[in-house]
């Protein structure tokens, strides 16, 4: 159920055997949050990166990288220099 | 107010500003505009493996200084997230947003409606990237990545807003700070700054809200009013119809002067937010806040009410001036030149501004400087021309962007204040009006702007007017 919805939000098609096998692996990771969950973290920052380095920036400077022939080089499918995809509505 | 009867709208709207970077949010691709099909596209904008995002030091800059702007709290430690969604105009499969700890938060911004000032308070301001752009052709889209990744910043607003008129006010007024900010160019039909409108209805009195509705496609200020009003009587017509407003995205159009439904979505939305582990949280340093703090320039509602108090101008006309900083500079260097700043209130909002309009210059480009619109004023005050002539003169400086002086002189148009001279033409139109003259001493007063007309045309505008009028009311015997 919950893996069924996981799959379906990351464009995966999972095949009956591959159902079973996740919802186990599925099963124990989710078993292992909630042990997680039961630890107290009162007053400890959550953490958002585990190396704590100043950020680093980029000066605001335009740099070309690709030329659009390759830019378009792996696109399936191209109209002129657009790509062309399925349509979205 | 009552013109909802028992019912009042509850507003709030996200604005997005594109910012005036030279490259985009996470790369080095440029943001122009005319760039041709997917050329300004690098491996990051793409999705490539292995690309990793660099943050654009100058796009928190303006993130920050719109954040002071609008008096937020600037998160010292802000955080970058994905929002996870799959549409080919971002081909990575998540946006970089801001989720749970944005740049800046919890602000206001003072609004001038009905003559009095409104606060409206700022949820948020936070950094993220634009998507491409899609062209849709039936059985296929055409996708266009140049847009995918120009910086943008999100300005969500409490739901403090009254009425459309208000919610159109509001907006307007972002867009000056943004323009005065010079971080965003605020052009709503090229898309550079986009209004989505949260609007509710609920019985006046009530606290709780109402189910939302969120409008887009709202490209002009006008429009953001006009599908409010729409979508406010639609709500009310529904409620009291016994429905239930469904909470959804509706699209104005305005051609035909309503919202419709967008096609919902089959599953609901799951973004999945989490903290994006290319990007190390940004952290901004008190010296740097101040540093962009020290650097804001004087905001419009401000730098109105000072116009107002320094240069005793009226509150509509100090208003009107501040709307455009390149024009509240040039207005304040006039009057402060000039010394008159009424008069120079009104050569730049009527004459000046009237000018701009019909040409669709900028002002930067305006050929009349403003020292030396100050000069004309001077000119005027110091009765060499006459305010009539002033136009014509007025109408040359904006030719050619020559000095009053020197137009004056070239076309001899100095005034004349010479008495013998002007006795002599006023004598000449009396003769030569014997009529009028009769009317007037009979009692026809309205005959004197007969003869000032008269004797004005003769010296083509050059008489001094004050001297013309004492001489004919003395030849007039009055």
């Amino acid at each position: 159920m919950e893996l069924k919805k996981v799959a379906q939000l990351a464009r995966l098609y999972l095949s009956e055997q591959e159902m079973e096998e996740f919802q186990k692996q599925m099963k124990s990771i989710f078993q292992y949050f909630e042990e997680i969950k039961d630890i107290d973290t009162k007053g400890i920052k959550p953490l958002v990166t585990p190396t704590p380095m100043e950020a680093f920036f980029r000066e605001d400077e335009v740099i070309q990288t690709l030329s659009v022939e390759e830019v378009l080089q792996n696109a399936p499918e191209k109209s002129g220099h657009l790509f062309k995809v399925p349509p979205v509505v | 107010m009552s013109k909802y009867g028992d019912w009042e709208p509850v507003i709030g709207l996200e604005i997005h500003a594109q910012l005036l970077t030279k490259s985009k949010m996470f790369s080095s691709d440029s943001t122009s505009f005319g760039g041709g099909d997917n050329e300004n596209v690098s491996p990051v904008t793409l999705g490539l493996p292995g690309a990793l995002p660099v943050v654009n030091k100058k796009a928190v800059e303006l993130s920050v200084k719109v954040g002071l702007a609008l008096n937020c709290k600037i998160r010292h430690f802000s955080v970058f997230a994905r929002k996870n969604y799959f549409y080919p105009d971002l081909p990575k499969g998540y946006q970089i947003s801001q989720y749970d700890e944005p740049l800046a938060e919890e602000g206001f911004v003072e609004i001038y409606v009905d003559g009095q000032i409104k606060k409206i308070g700022i949820t948020r301001a936070h950094m993220e990237e634009d998507a491409g752009k899609s062209t849709h052709h039936g059985d296929f889209t055409l996708i266009n990545l140049n847009r995918a990744g120009v910086p943008l910043l999100e300005i969500v607003s409490e739901p403090d807003i009254a009425s459309p008129a208000e919610a159109a006010e509001y907006a307007r007024t972002i867009r000056r700070i943004l323009r005065y900010l010079e971080v965003c160019d605020g052009n709503l039909e090229e898309g550079s700054m986009r209004c989505d409108c949260n609007v509710s209805v609920r019985k006046k009195g009530t606290q709780q809200f109402g189910t939302k509705v969120e409008l887009k496609n709202l490209n002009s200020f006008r429009f953001v009013e006009k599908a409010l009003e729409y979508e406010i009587e639609r709500q009310i017509m529904v409620i009291e119809s016994g429905e239930k407003v469904i909470q959804e995205t509706r699209l104005y159009d305005s051609a035909k002067n309503r919202t419709h439904s967008m096609r919902s979505k089959e599953e609901a939305h799951d973004y999945r937010y989490f903290p994006d582990p290319d990007l190390l949280p940004v952290q901004i340093s008190e010296n740097w806040i101040q540093e962009i703090k020290s650097s804001l320039p004087e905001l419009p509602i401000y730098r109105a009410r000072r116009f107002q108090e320094e240069f005793k101008i009226p509150e509509y006309d100090a208003f009107v001036l501040t709307q455009e900083k390149d024009i509240a500079d040039y207005f304040e260097e006039v009057a402060e030149q000039s010394g008159n700043p009424k008069a120079a209130s009104n050569w730049v909002m009527v004459e000046l501004l009237r000018e701009i309009k019909e040409s669709k210059k900028e002002i930067s480009n305006v050929k009349i400087q403003p020292k030396q619109l100050a000069q004309l004023i001077k000119m005027i005050d110091s009765k060499q021309i006459s305010g009539k002539i002033a136009k014509t003169v007025f109408a040359e400086m904006w030719e050619r962007g020559q000095d009053p002086q020197f137009i004056v002189k070239e076309k001899g148009l100095v005034q004349i204040s010479d008495p013998s001279s002007i006795e002599k033409m006023v004598e000449e139109v009396l003769s030569s009006s014997p009529q009028q003259v009769k009317q007037y001493r009979e009692g026809k007063k309205k005959v004197f702007g007969y003869f000032v007309g008269q004797v004005m045309k003769a010296t083509k505008g050059q008489a001094n007017p004050e001297l013309v009028n004492k001489i004919l009311k003395e030849k007039l015997g009055d």
